[in-house]
């Protein structure tokens, strides 16, 4: 990644301009021809820079009102196995591993579930303790409350 | 506002592969059977109404900069002014209240781990709270975007 693809990303964080040739756009703001400008972002894209392009949904607004931060503990050996189980799950949105803090956090698997109400984000949690079966050791589930603030780049 | 078939299309199915060719609304107008004009004016509406956050590039954590989740127990008559001073850091993009005894969790992302942990340790030095910090070891996520459902939109 160098500094022109530094100065695409930036560009596009505001997001993508609605008229007819937005690359064209993009390319006129950065001094650069717009074939470059897709060719590097085509190119990031291969090597995992960027993830994916998309139009991307607001789910609050649509409606899913139960967003909840599952906490897990999970034995150490099998994460990795049950931690792309849980990430394959069509309900869940971001699913990481992150260090425990004991004794205050025994908790090293993250998994962010989406629903619209109380009962569908339950049968989402079942699930995920499903998957995990005898290695869920203990879980929690984190509601968010409040946006206190959102903005920046678009990351997961 | 009411949803139209159109809407829903554009919703749901360019969370990835978003056209990347000189004229993308046109190779989405193309896709659906409708004329460019109406992509565009469906997309300036669903963003006018936030419906889409935004169309552009989604990406990985720690690709750009290095990040960190951290959380804090705030005691509840502190919790907006902690929440605010946090929120003057340009490295916060995240921050959100949840129902637990660590009940703000928020997101900070920096050039290197020398600035996050400057924010980090003057977060703590100017509230006197400690901040649990929870980095990312390793992601379990394949990212495809999201079947949306429609009921109770």
């Amino acid at each position: 990644m160098d500094d022109t693809d530094r100065r695409i990303m930036h560009a596009t964080q505001a997001g993508l301009p609605l008229v007819s040739e937005p690359y064209q756009v993009l390319a006129e703001q950065l001094g650069i021809g717009k074939d470059e400008v897709m060719q590097r972002l085509a190119a990031m894209q291969k090597n995992g820079i960027i993830r994916r392009i998309a139009a991307v949904p607001n789910h609050y607004r649509l409606g899913y009102r139960f967003n909840g931060m599952t906490v897990w503990d999970v034995a150490d050996e099998p994460i990795d196995a049950l931690g792309f189980k849980v990430g394959q799950l069509p309900f869940v949105s971001h699913c990481y591993r992150r260090p425990r803090h004991l004794p205050e956090w025994p908790y090293n698997l993250f998994a962010m579930v989406h629903a619209k109400t109380q009962a569908e984000a339950d049968a989402q949690i079942r699930r995920i303790a499903e998957v995990l079966a005898e290695n869920n050791r203990g879980c929690d589930v984190l509601y968010s409350t409040k946006i206190l603030k959102k903005t920046g780049f678009r990351s997961g | 506002m009411m949803l139209t078939d159109l809407h829903k299309h554009l919703l749901n199915d360019f969370q990835r592969d978003f056209p990347l060719s000189p004229t993308p609304y046109q190779d989405i107008a193309e896709r659906l059977g409708v004329t460019e004009a109406e992509v565009i004016g469906a997309l300036s509406e669903l963003q006018g109404r936030k419906f889409i956050s935004r169309i552009g590039a989604v990406i990985p954590p720690n690709q750009i900069g290095a990040s960190m989740l951290a959380a804090m127990a705030v005691p509840e008559t502190e919790l907006t002014t902690v929440a605010q001073f946090i929120n003057r850091f340009p490295e916060i993009n995240h921050n959100y209240e949840r129902e637990h005894r660590l009940n703000l969790w928020f997101v900070a992302v920096a050039q290197n781990t020398e600035q996050l942990q400057t924010v980090i340790a003057e977060i703590e030095r100017h509230t006197g709270l400690a901040v649990l910090q929870l980095p990312l070891l390793d992601d379990f996520f394949i990212d495809l975007g999201f079947k949306l459902d429609w009921r109770h939109v």
